[in-house]
């Protein structure tokens, strides 16, 4: 099983650290990953701000750098959306688009990671981001009437000392939104502090989700409201003392 | 880098008091509903039999058109059919003043809200008098819904008891109790349904099999107006024809529970005919772009909507900005939608009210891609010339840099990432310069 990593430019660029502790993560389990130097970015922030010909370009790129994995695993649940549901319509023949997984349906689904993983003896409350939920299924999303499971809280469960919880609203939007954030600033800063208000309130010390993107807006709206609560995506949670 | 509706949610969370309690208010009938959902086992089922009932009657549309037609003049009913808002309103203008009607009382219609008819039928001497609690509300107070289920839901107590004083429904200044309100609220209809000379009614569903006009409410307004009044008008948009009486029972089961968190609406009513033999009933079926709409492969799924508003409560954008931030008079994600098919270089200053979350199409009762459709609008933008120039700089940069690896190499190096991503969303610890993962990767591999 050869496994591609996808590391997003912005985690590239701003969360090098959840890029090193997917590597880390991935090769104690035992992976064969090899991260295909020359990657930027998937196309996603221009195609949701419309401009989705922009991501043509990329997407091209992408099949060329991941075509020929078995998996293409990333530590970015928006991202690997924007590869699954939209390369399809934007290249031909697109063969990542069915392999791309984010790395908590990978270690969950593929790997089916039942062993002990990392420790971390901290109060943890989990963030759904929308796309993890709506878009990946990594979770049940609170609208709907079917059987309540949560893959993320299942990964953390196999973490040394952990707490977990999760805030009242469990899968609202934290208003990131990529563009939206720019556009909408005002509405963005208000839907942050409200998530992070939510997240402090269970006594979480650490809030901990799969996109960097999410957790960049809450660690922001944690600033601003003077919050004295951290934010960690779940892979360094889940290879913390490997 | 602002559309009207960011700067409309601006000025809206400026009181925060106020919008705290808008967004908690309309979070609470997302939990009604989802307590709804929960009790039937089947509702996933029920979401996906609707949506493919709507999908089968919009792609039969034009048969089940005919037969509600056909079934409705059997019963004796008058069929008048509207191509766009204009028509409606000279065909109800024409019925009424055929019957020399002075004031008209009807229940609660967003497609006449579409059509804009009451200040068209007053400017030609017609008093109309809306008789949904919340619509008659507004009315007074000279206002356009801020939702569509729950009209003057921006509105509290002490705004309505201050309206009532002033326009002499209530004799107890002061007195705002809610249950006071009402009741005063009630004894004022109960005089305009008395002395009205025509009663109009919308439409929830037609009932092509039966030719039955299908309208809930909780109020039970509707049949005040049409029981009082011998002479009864129906207005109703292409799109919400039905089959028959057990698609009804699907939708009837989804309706309120999705809309208001109620199992049923207090009145489920069905029209038929016209009450008694001197009386007259007509139907109004109104096209006004609908059938372009259906045309459109693009964004024909918008008319499986049962306008029951849940899209807006769950809509986190919704809850903070407010019915009247958005520039279409139906708001949140529908309204995005609806406003765009209406007029998109009207209405493109809404489509920046979404972050792709999705809830709406998780929430909707019929399955509406509605984020779907609103990113496909945005894809449409440059093209109409209305994009955001800053917005399209932003990302013709981020193309420019993603598509070159020197380039890229040099904006994620160093201090340079700090002068592509803006300040705003990076928290202060990030604003230091960092070494990126391609780099400390390829030094971990030495």
């Amino acid at each position: 099983m050869k496994v591609g990593l996808f590391i997003p430019c912005y985690v590239d660029a701003l969360f090098p650290e959840v890029g090193m502790a997917s590597l880390k993560l991935l090769r104690h389990l035992g992976v064969e990953v090899v991260y295909p130097q020359g990657q930027t970015c998937c196309g996603q922030p221009m195609a949701n701000g419309g401009f989705e010909k922009q991501a043509t370009h990329l997407a091209r790129k992408f099949e060329d750098k991941f075509g020929n994995f078995d998996y293409v695993v990333a530590p970015s649940v928006s991202c690997t959306a924007f590869v699954r549901h939209n390369y399809p319509s934007l290249i031909k023949d697109c063969k990542v688009a069915d392999k791309a997984l984010d790395i908590v349906e990978f270690l969950h689904d593929v790997l089916k990671v039942k062993g002990p993983l990392g420790r971390f003896p901290h109060r943890v409350s989990i963030h759904n981001s929308c796309h993890g939920v709506r878009e990946l299924g990594l979770s049940s999303p609170s609208e709907q009437n079917i059987p309540k499971f949560n893959k993320i809280r299942d990964l953390l469960q196999l973490v040394e000392g952990i707490d977990v919880v999760e805030p009242e609203r469990p899968d609202e939007c934290c208003g990131f939104g990529g563009l939206f954030a720019m556009e909408e600033k005002a509405v963005s800063q208000r839907m942050g502090c409200d998530k992070i208000s939510r997240h402090a309130a269970t006594g979480a010390e650490y809030v901990t989700g799969p996109d960097s993107s999410c957790l960049m807006q809450l660690s922001a709206s944690a600033e601003r409201l003077g919050l004295d609560i951290k934010c960690k995506h779940v892979v360094e949670i889940l290879a913390s003392g490997l | 880098m602002s559309t009207f509706h960011s700067k409309s949610a601006k000025s809206f969370l400026k009181d925060e008091k106020y919008s705290s309690w808008h967004d908690k208010t309309f979070w609470s009938v997302r939990q009604k509903r989802d307590a709804m959902a929960e009790k039937l086992d089947e509702w996933e089922q029920l979401r996906e039999k609707a949506s493919r009932i709507k999908l089968h009657t919009l792609s039969h549309l034009d048969k089940y058109l005919e037969e509600f037609s056909g079934n409705a003049e059997k019963n004796g009913v008058k069929v008048h059919w509207a191509a766009d808002a204009a028509e409606f309103n000279e065909i109800v203008f024409g019925i009424l003043s055929s019957h020399g009607v002075k004031k008209l009382v009807k229940s609660k219609s967003m497609l006449t809200e579409e059509c804009e008819m009451n200040p068209y039928l007053e400017a030609r001497g017609i008093e109309v008098v809306e008789t949904d609690l919340g619509e008659r509300i507004i009315q007074l107070k000279g206002q356009k819904p801020s939702h569509i289920v729950m009209p003057a839901i921006h509105l509290n107590h002490d705004d309505v008891g201050e309206l009532f004083e002033r326009k002499g429904i209530s004799d107890q200044p002061g007195n705002h109790d809610p249950s006071y309100l009402t009741y005063m609220a009630r004894l004022s209809l109960r005089g305009e349904f008395l002395s009205a000379d025509a009663g109009m009614t919308g439409a929830n569903f037609g009932i092509a099999a039966t030719g039955d006009i299908v309208v809930c409410t909780n109020e039970g307004n509707a049949d005040m107006s049409t029981s009082l009044p011998k002479l009864q008008i129906s207005a109703i948009g292409l799109e919400k024809i039905i089959p028959d009486y057990a698609s009804l029972a699907v939708f009837q089961r989804m309706l309120c529970r999705a809309g208001t968190g109620q199992p049923s609406t207090t009145y489920t009513s069905h029209f038929r005919k016209a009450r008694c033999e001197d009386g007259e009933m007509h139907i109004i079926l109104v096209d006004n772009g609908r059938s372009d709409w259906l045309a459109d492969p693009a964004h024909r799924e918008i008319l499986k909507c049962i306008r029951c508003g849940s899209c807006m409560n769950t809509c986190p954008v919704y809850r903070r900005s407010g019915g009247y931030s958005y520039s279409y008079f139906i708001p949140g994600p529908i309204g995005i939608n609806l406003g765009m098919l209406r007029s998109a270089r009207q209405h493109s200053g809404n489509l920046s009210a979404c972050t792709l979350c999705r809830s709406c199409e998780t929430v909707c009762p019929v399955k509406i891609g509605l984020a779907e459709q609103i990113y496909s609008w945005r894809q449409s933008l440059s093209g109409l010339g209305t994009f955001n120039r800053s917005k399209k700089l932003m990302s013709d940069a981020m193309s420019l840099v993603f598509n070159h690896q020197g380039l890229y190499d040099a904006a994620t190096g160093a201090e340079s990432v700090m002068n592509i991503v803006p300040r705003d969303w990076m928290p202060f610890g990030l604003r230091f310069p960092r070494k990126p993962f391609h780099k400390l990767v390829k030094e971990d591999d030495k």
